[in-house]
């Protein structure tokens, strides 16, 4: 059996104050100085390092603000009624509807720790939402394959092959293969680093990020040519780009000849897998039949970094794109010959299974990577101004660290899902709807009959709106 | 007719300790915090002149002056319902001669809460164990703002149809259907507790469950961690767990229970088994346990002895086996075939089917987990008593949901989808002060002193409080149903049963 595998992680903590949910507000005004609300009510101590760090003169900031842990006791035991609480506007401020505070600071707590997001009571968020929102995945009740999930004996494989794959295999009378074997890549992990969506990434978080694709043994996607050699590096040629094509793995931007540039990058090294990148959506669809039979390995289909792509004229969720290509090309007998790889808006490690489970291989990540550095998604590099965490100035290990700790805690998270589902292979996941359950299919199915047609649109139907 | 389970008289000389049967009646357990919270809060300024008016006109009490006092205390702010005072023309602030009040929300009351348990749910929770009613002010204790669900349903009264006079209405159910000469139980109300372990929770929060279980004749459950010697006496009210790590499982807790409970999936967390936190395993739970203090403890997943219908079988015969009187029930999850588990679990002999929806509690889960894994209850128990139904075992077998059952108005239309009761669990949290932080997992537990097992901070909460506070809300929520139950006319919560008619969903 070959070894286990197995992602390392260990505590990197932040190099910026991290951004609370909450804070205790109305503090000092009117206070008795009693400190029962210091040394008696805080269960966290935090107000205990509050005054320690008031102490030190060079801290600028209260601690409290970030390190509040929101139970209230302090407010509701202030011997005169002082105290109030109150989520923190800065908190409230991160990100936007699709890349939540909730979720950059889940991610955060991932590159921080590497470990699983663990918390007490029930799923406080709405009953459904659109995209990913509208799948939830299955689980087996008494059998289950693996044992005990992370914890168990038995393994949980996430590997998957990038590469054209044949169908059936042909012998010559000598009993040799009568065809040379596709070259394949497997990746241990069901994902790959993309390219960023607005910009180019800064030399040294360029280098982490290759970096942690190295550690983690995957590939990352450039267009930088100094990253180009690197031996993780996924070179992406655009028509006007210098990059050249290199095994084990280019990617191209679609374009008339691109099946022609495959040709002769084959021709000059046997070894290349070629991977064409084109949107997702159904004018690609008969594209994406071409390509899979004319020659191409594998195909990146991407949405936006929101995971939103345009579809005659309407915007459509990344699920059902991929859903979409997927089944074309089950329908065309291809699916198996060739991998897809989705990209656009995946935030989360539930995301990638769903992806998967949706029709894709594996998925390619970006925003989250400069999210584990502490990016706060406030969108100040794309309109030229400063950093607020100074990404460029991140340590080379310490960004290589962050990263592996977010991909640790997804490849846990991963586990655990395919684990409740029952299933030992991700392989095995990709299309597997079966394993899934859409939220318009329960509404049919359980609410149909007793109440009859539904006249609101699901939240993820809801979404077709003309894009501006 | 209902049969009363009476508690068998305690040794009132054993270590055991004295054992008085609280008693089903409510009475005010006001919050046992300083400063409660609520709403709105008041603001006095300085152009005051201490006339009285607002003391006069407040029909809650939010402007407070004893006998004898020039100057108002500091108000009850969390008491007032300025929107129902403005309707009503009894707003303090718009009658105050000097304009001298200013009535804003909390923010609290804007930050605390979310989409499931809302701000308006938790206060009106915290008031109905406080009073034993629902609020009758501006608070929505019927839904939350979940967008799906319970949440879209509302029930469709007729406008002035005949009414069940509300003392000739039963609010029972029996939990044995199988007509197989184990006992006839009945509970009097068509809820009851749901399993927290000793670990997960303090031995206060068990005590407080197990005796408002005895005050309503209904039962609460043990959790997978051990039969505290403290419990003892309200065995007749307690369900023993039989979880996957067999934690505290022990021929003579299994010989008591009047139920046995095989709990085989958890709906927050379906398919990955149980956790307890290293911090919460203290030297009392390591021993309930059998296990080592301060190691967390996994409970795997699934039960390594049952990996079909027929090792499910093979485990209830045995708990019947050891104990002739006990009714079996099986506590699973929500998966896509949630209705053929129920028909399995029939038939492998199963009195109780305990379907637990994917927005249920726990004490510690992976948040993709709590998130993604399964379906919402409100899907599974139409499915799941449809099934029953075409198989012809419906009055056979017992339907519990739970997973997401916060109100007695989710309890009603559970009922309706289809289910014979529920089990609730984070509303007897919630009554008793939590605040749904999530943070049950982290530390020493609980900061509020319900789920933690440390010495210092399970203090913060006596078990008579809890007891009370688990009553009034109990006796909140019957009377809810009595009143759902009387506008439709039924004298009995058995006619309620699978009434998807009375349901209108928003959506549809």
């Amino acid at each position: 059996m070959p070894a286990k595998y197995h992602i390392h992680t260990k505590p990197a903590p932040p190099r910026h104050k991290r951004i609370g949910k909450y804070g205790i507000v109305d503090w000092r005004e009117d206070c008795s100085a009693c400190h029962n609300c210091v040394k008696r009510e805080c269960a966290y101590s935090v107000y205990d390092q509050e005054r320690d760090l008031l102490k030190a003169a060079e801290e600028e900031y209260v601690d409290y603000l970030y390190e509040c842990k929101g139970c209230l006791c302090c407010v509701q035991s202030c011997t005169k009624g002082l105290l109030s609480w109150q989520m923190n506007p800065a908190y409230l401020a991160l990100g936007d509807d699709c890349w939540t505070s909730d979720i950059i600071s889940s991610t955060w707590y991932q590159a921080e720790t590497g470990r699983i997001p663990v918390s007490g009571a029930g799923y406080p968020g709405p009953f459904m939402g659109p995209g990913f929102d509208s799948i939830l995945t299955d689980m087996s009740e008494i059998v289950r394959p693996t044992r005990d999930g992370i914890h168990g004996r038995e393994y949980i494989s996430t590997s998957v092959d990038i590469g054209r794959k044949p169908m059936k295999l042909d012998f010559n009378e000598d009993g040799t293969l009568a065809f040379d074997v596709p070259s394949l890549l497997e990746l241990p992990l069901p994902v790959m680093f993309n390219l960023m969506p607005w910009r180019r990434l800064e030399p040294n978080v360029a280098a982490a990020v290759m970096g942690a694709a190295a550690e983690l043994g995957i590939r990352a996607i450039t267009d930088d040519a100094a990253m180009s050699d690197h031996g993780s590096a996924v070179p992406h040629i655009e028509p006007s780009s210098d990059l050249t094509p290199r095994s084990p793995l280019t990617e191209w931007a679609d374009c008339p000849d691109v099946l022609a540039q495959i040709r002769n990058a084959k021709n000059a090294d046997s070894g290349v897998i070629s991977m064409v990148k084109l949107p997702l959506g159904s004018a690609s669809t008969p594209r994406i039949l071409e390509l899979a039979r004319n020659g191409a390995d594998s195909l990146h289909l991407y949405a936006d970094w929101k995971g939103i792509y345009e579809d005659n004229g309407q915007s459509q969720h990344i699920t059902k794109g991929v859903r979409e290509a997927h089944l074309a090309l089950v329908e065309a007998g291809l699916r198996d010959t060739i991998t897809i790889v989705a990209s656009g808006g995946i935030s989360m490690a539930e995301h990638v299974a769903k992806t998967i489970i949706c029709g894709a291989d594996l998925v390619a990540i970006d925003v989250p990577l400069m999210i584990a550095l502490e990016c706060r998604v406030c969108m100040n590099c794309r309109e030229g101004l400063k950093c607020p965490v100074d990404l460029s100035e991140t340590d080379h290990d310490y960004a290589v660290q962050r990263i592996v700790n977010l991909m640790g805690a997804w490849h846990n998270q991963l586990l655990e899902m395919m684990g409740a589902m029952g299933i030992r292979e991700v392989r095995r996941l990709r299309g597997e709807v079966g394993r899934a359950m859409f939220f318009e299919d329960l509404e049919k199915e359980c609410f149909g009959p007793i109440f009859g047609e539904r006249k609101t649109p699901l939240p993820g139907q809801a979404h077709n709106v003309e894009v501006t | 007719m209902a049969t009363d389970i009476k508690t068998k008289p305690v040794n009132q000389t054993s270590e055991i300790g004295l054992c008085i049967p609280p008693k089903r009646e409510v009475v005010r357990a006001p919050d046992r915090w300083k400063n409660s919270v609520g709403k709105y809060r008041v603001w006095r300024s300085e152009a005051c002149v201490k006339c009285g008016k607002c003391e006069e006109i407040c029909v809650r009490g939010v402007h407070v002056r004893p006998k004898g006092y020039a100057d108002f205390l500091r108000g009850l702010d969390w008491k007032c319902t300025a929107t129902v005072c403005r309707q009503n023309g009894t707003y303090c602030v718009d009658e105050c001669p000097q304009k001298a009040l200013r009535i804003e929300e909390t923010q609290i009351y804007k930050s605390i809460g979310d989409f499931r348990w809302t701000a308006d749910l938790i206060f009106s929770t915290w008031h109905m164990a406080e009073t034993g009613s629902p609020p009758d002010g501006e608070l929505n204790y019927k839904t939350g703002n979940s967008g799906g669900g319970f949440d879209r349903m509302e029930f469709v009264f007729p406008d002035n149809g005949p009414r069940t006079d509300p003392s000739s209405i039963n609010t029972s159910i029996p939990l044995n259907r199988r007509g197989d000469n184990r006992p006839e139980v009945v509970i009097d109300i068509p809820v009851y507790g749901g399993g927290m372990s000793f670990g997960s929770v303090s031995p206060h929060t068990m005590l407080s469950k197990a005796r408002a279980a005895m005050a309503w004749n209904t039962f609460s459950c043990t959790g997978e961690g051990g039969y505290p010697e403290r419990l003892w006496p309200y065995r007749e009210h307690m369900i023993t767990q039989v979880a996957t790590g067999l934690f505290g499982v022990r021929e003579e807790t299994i010989k008591w229970a009047p139920i046995v409970e095989f709990k085989y999936a958890q709906g927050a967390k379906p398919g990955l088994g149980g956790h307890l936190l290293g911090d919460k395993n203290t030297p009392a739970v390591a021993t309930m346990r059998e296990a080592v203090p301060w190691t967390p403890l996994f409970s795997p997943f699934p039960f390594h002895s049952v990996y079909s219908i027929e090792d499910h079988k093979k485990h209830i015969d045995w708990i019947k086996h050891i104990n002739p009187r006990a009714l079996v029930s099986a506590k699973v999850s929500t998966p896509v075939d949630v209705d053929m588990v129920a028909v399995g679990s029939y038939f492998a002999g199963a009195h109780i089917v305990h379907i637990d929806g994917s927005y249920g509690g726990t004490g510690a889960a992976p948040e993709i987990a709590k998130k993604n894994i399964a379906m919402p209850i409100e899907y599974a128990i139409p499915k799941v008593h449809r099934f029953l139904e075409s198989e012809g075992i419906r009055d056979k077998v017992t339907l519990i949901a739970s997973g997401g059952i916060r109100t007695a108005y989710d309890m009603a239309k559970a009922i309706a989808l289809g289910a014979d009761g529920v089990v609730i669990g984070t509303s007897e949290m919630v009554a008793l002060g939590c605040i749904r932080c999530g943070r049950c997992e982290s530390g020493k537990g609980c900061a509020r002193g319900i789920a933690t097992t440390d010495q210092q901070m399970l203090a913060k909460m006596t078990v008579d409080w809890g007891t009370q506070r688990l009553i009034n809300l109990l006796a909140a929520w019957h009377e809810q149903l009595i009143d759902i139950l009387s506008r439709f006319n039924m004298n009995d919560v058995k006619q309620l049963r699978g009434r998807t008619d009375l349901l209108r969903h928003l959506d549809y």
